[in-house]
């Protein structure tokens, strides 16, 4: 696909800017020596990696450094790097959908992270692929979202279904998921409201459409996609952690990166959750979003090119 | 998972006492403790590190060594210092002397600027202004529509012209505004990055053509690191003067705030706590100094007591409670004036150290407010005002009556018990404020 690898370097050049001028500055041509670890956890802070995190790969790393004298400081980078990388490690293309027809995909997440905006590139994107898509307007509470969802379904050219404001969620979900068997669709978007994971009441709503939409269809939904903003710091792991026991996420887009946040919770969120990180949105256009590369999310995070 | 500041600094010392006399050095150490709740709370790295600095010259102080609860006094130093540098007092958007005001909120996408935009438009009409909306993001689709919605819902007129260009929109706005003689125009802006020059330039000509009065930055309370960066960065483009923090409904400690204020100098003035156009507020610095300890938002939860409690009833109960005649009938009632103050779970949330306690919150839920109101209400009046008649066969009743078990009417008994008995130690010690009475929660479920 042309485009897709200038766009993701495109957007982590920028997300890399800041932070990786700096580890360049720091640690380029540098010999060792331990003040360089007060940088390095700065770096890691400041990608929003939080307390346990940081430490648990500041430890892992010093162990090897303890073993192995790494005498230039940019071999103490790639160490770290590969814990990195190791935490984040995927398997899978997450475009891949299930055996079943249609594959049932469900975005879910607090507010304005960018659940609408994923599901029209993803829409886009599997219909590119030569997938019949329909989408499931599920979000029936915030105001113009459904104007939103069509907008976003006539540019990636798939259909949409939907109730209108204030109808259940859940059947909404149902309404679609049955339309889509009729029609022979192999991939449904379900698109959510928005809410905090701390509302009880919204989650027990959401846990309603997760239940429905597996009457509607025996095994779905095949996909649970929490929308994550990279901007989000520490609160990111609450966010997870609440919408894992709710609606069993099955993975993590990560939003917004063509920014200068980092999203480095996901990491926690990877290590301390189990739920991998499987696509980076990175832009607002059709073609911004894609799965999640590993070891380009994590140069970016360090600044990358250090061999160079 | 222990997030309460206050306690771990409490067993920090603890450790530390075992050896004897407390040394700067411990303080020191304990301060470890800070540094996390703040790094945990998204505090910026190096805001941490130099507010920490500050607070050693302070902590290492003898006052606090020689104290007996050296942990209470770290603690009251970091928050002092965390109010003082919040700006202890809250600021409020300013009106311009010659109307129409203009006030732009700008800010990344998804911060929550539209939904704001119309929560202040109605906020200012109940103070009695005439308010009209620009629809100014012609980026995002259906962002007209959504703010057109709000709009209709609050009864405020909003400008949009399909076609015209942000600028554009903000002159035609403003001659809307002369025209329909009215006397704040607050502008919605596309979402946008402060590294997206190209957007950046044109915020800057529509406050050129139409200068603002008030450019408030808005930003969602979850914000981690990247808080600095990108007040920063908007402060360096535009003139901005104040900030609005977003969906503080949430459990994030908003430690961004906190990261702004330092950076920029910048008064966060409004906080928004909700998904309905009503949850606007004036920003409170010192509360949020509690939030990003862990310390609970005691006064918010003391005000929303106030609010909700009915105040004769409040009165009477202070009354019987002086005399020390404290009953289930006024446990009911209390319990009532507590349901009032909004969903258990939520007013739990302002309590110190509940916040990360999913646990215990799922325990205090609704329902237990609920079964134990049903206990209550099992009772025949006479049972409520004298506990001590309901014996066995009363108990079971009770229970057959609330569909619970006898356990739990026993449990409540226990409780009640036991909240009598503590009443009768702090009455005459001191009376509440305002004739409102320290009244307990209602009981929390055992196991
Ligand atoms: N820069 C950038 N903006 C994004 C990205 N994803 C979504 N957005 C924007 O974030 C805002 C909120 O997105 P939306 O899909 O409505 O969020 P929802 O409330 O979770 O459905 C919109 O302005 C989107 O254009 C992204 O990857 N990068
Ligand atoms: N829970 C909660 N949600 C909010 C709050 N403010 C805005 N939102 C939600 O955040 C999302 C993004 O808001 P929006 O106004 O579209 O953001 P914008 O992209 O900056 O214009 C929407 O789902 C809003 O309903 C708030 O204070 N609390
Ligand atoms: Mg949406
Ligand atoms: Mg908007």
């Amino acid at each position: 696909m042309p485009g897709l690898w200038e766009r993701l370097r495109g957007g982590l050049t920028r997300t890399r800017q800041g932070l990786g001028d700096r580890i360049r500055g720091v640690f380029a041509g540098r010999q060792w020596s331990d003040d360089l670890w007060e940088s390095l956890e700065e770096i890691l802070y400041e990608a929003d990696l939080g307390v346990d995190t940081v430490n648990f790969l500041l430890e892992r790393t010093r162990a090897e450094v303890w073993n192995q004298r790494p005498r230039k400081a940019e071999a103490v980078v790639e160490l770290l790097k590969r814990h990195m990388v190791e935490l984040v490690r995927m398997n899978g293309d997450p475009r891949s959908l299930a055996d079943h027809r249609p594959t049932v995909w469900m975005v879910v997440g607090v507010n304005g992270t960018g659940k609408t905006t994923t599901v029209g590139k993803m829409a886009y994107q599997m219909r590119e692929r030569g997938f019949k898509v329909v989408l499931g307007a599920a979000d029936t509470f915030r105001a113009a979202a459904q104007e939103q969802l069509s907008v976003w379904a006539s540019r990636a050219g798939v259909e949409i279904i939907g109730q209108g404001y204030g109808a259940d969620a859940a059947a909404v979900a149902f309404d679609t998921i049955r339309a889509a068997s009729a029609r022979q669709a192999d991939l449904v978007i379900i698109d959510t409201a928005g809410r905090l994971h701390n509302k009880s009441q919204l989650m027990q709503e959401l846990a309603k459409v997760h239940r429905v939409t597996g009457r509607a269809l025996a095994g779905a939904p095949h996909q649970v996609w929490l929308v994550l903003d990279a901007t989000t710091g520490q609160n990111g792991l609450l966010q997870a952690q609440v919408f894992l026991e709710t609606v069993q996420v099955t993975g993590i887009v990560l939003t917004k990166l063509d920014g200068t946040a980092k999203g480095g919770v996901a990491l926690a969120i990877a290590r301390q959750l189990a739920i991998p990180v499987c696509w980076m949105g990175v832009g607002e256009g059709l073609d911004d979003l894609i799965p999640f590369d590993p070891e380009a999310y994590v140069e970016a995070i360090l600044g990358g090119d250090l061999n160079a | 998972m222990f997030d309460n500041l206050a306690g771990k600094l409490e067993s920090a010392f603890r450790r530390l006492r075992k050896k004897g006399v407390l040394s700067a050095a411990d303080v020191r150490d304990a301060l470890r403790e800070v540094r996390m709740a703040l790094l945990e709370a998204d505090v910026n790295f190096k805001v941490v590190r130099e507010f920490l600095s500050k607070v050693e010259e302070r902590a290492v102080g003898q006052t606090v060594l020689a104290s007996l609860t050296p942990e209470q006094e770290v603690v009251r130093v970091v928050r002092d210092e965390l109010s003082e540098l919040m700006g202890g007092q809250p600021s409020r958007v300013t009106m311009a002397s010659h109307p129409p005001t203009v006030i732009y909120l700008v800010g990344l996408q998804g911060a929550g600027k539209t939904t704001t935009a119309a929560k202040l438009a109605a906020m200012l009409r109940r103070q009695g202004r005439q308010p009209l909306l620009v629809a100014a993001d012609v980026y995002r689709p259906a962002a007209y529509e959504q703010l057109a919605t709000l709009g209709r819902q609050i009864d405020v007129p909003v400008y949009y012209n399909p076609g015209a260009t942000p600028v554009e929109l903000v002159e035609q706005g403003i001659e809307r505004t002369h025209k329909l003689a009215r006397d704040v125009m607050v502008v919605d802006t596309a979402g946008r990055l402060h590294i997206d020059q190209a957007l950046m330039a044109e915020l800057l000509a529509m406050h050129s053509k139409v200068p603002g009065h008030e450019i408030l930055l808005t930003v969602d309370a979850a914000t981690g690191q990247d808080a600095v960066r990108v007040t920063q960065s908007f402060h360096s483009q535009l003139p901005l003067t104040g900030v609005i923090l977003t969906k503080l409904d949430g459990d994030a400690r908003g430690g961004a705030a906190l990261s702004i204020r330092a950076v920029t100098g910048l008064a966060i003035k409004l906080a928004t706590n909700g998904e309905k156009l009503d949850a606007i507020e004036t920003f409170q610095p010192d509360r949020i100094a509690s939030r990003i300890l862990g310390m609970g938002d005691v006064l918010s939860l003391i005000e929303k007591a106030e609010e909700a409690l009915d105040h004769d009833e409040t009165a009477d109960l202070a009354e019987r409670l002086e005399q020390g005649e404290f009953t289930l009938e006024d446990f009911r009632g209390m319990l009532q004036q507590v349901k009032r103050m909004g969903p258990l779970s939520k007013v739990m949330e302002m309590l110190p150290g509940m916040k990360g306690l999913g646990q215990l919150k799922d325990r205090v839920d609704d329902r237990s407010l609920v079964r134990t109101e049903a206990i209550l209400s099992s009772m025949t009046v006479g049972e409520r005002r004298r506990p001590s008649i309901i014996d066995g066969s009363r108990r079971l009743r009770i229970a057959r009556g609330s569909g619970t078990s006898v356990q739990e009417v026993n449990r409540l008994l226990k409780q009640f018990r036991e909240v009598q008995k503590m009443l009768r130690q702090v009455r005459g010690m001191r009376k509440g404020k305002r004739g409102f009475p320290k009244f307990p929660f209602p009981p929390m479920p055992e196991g």
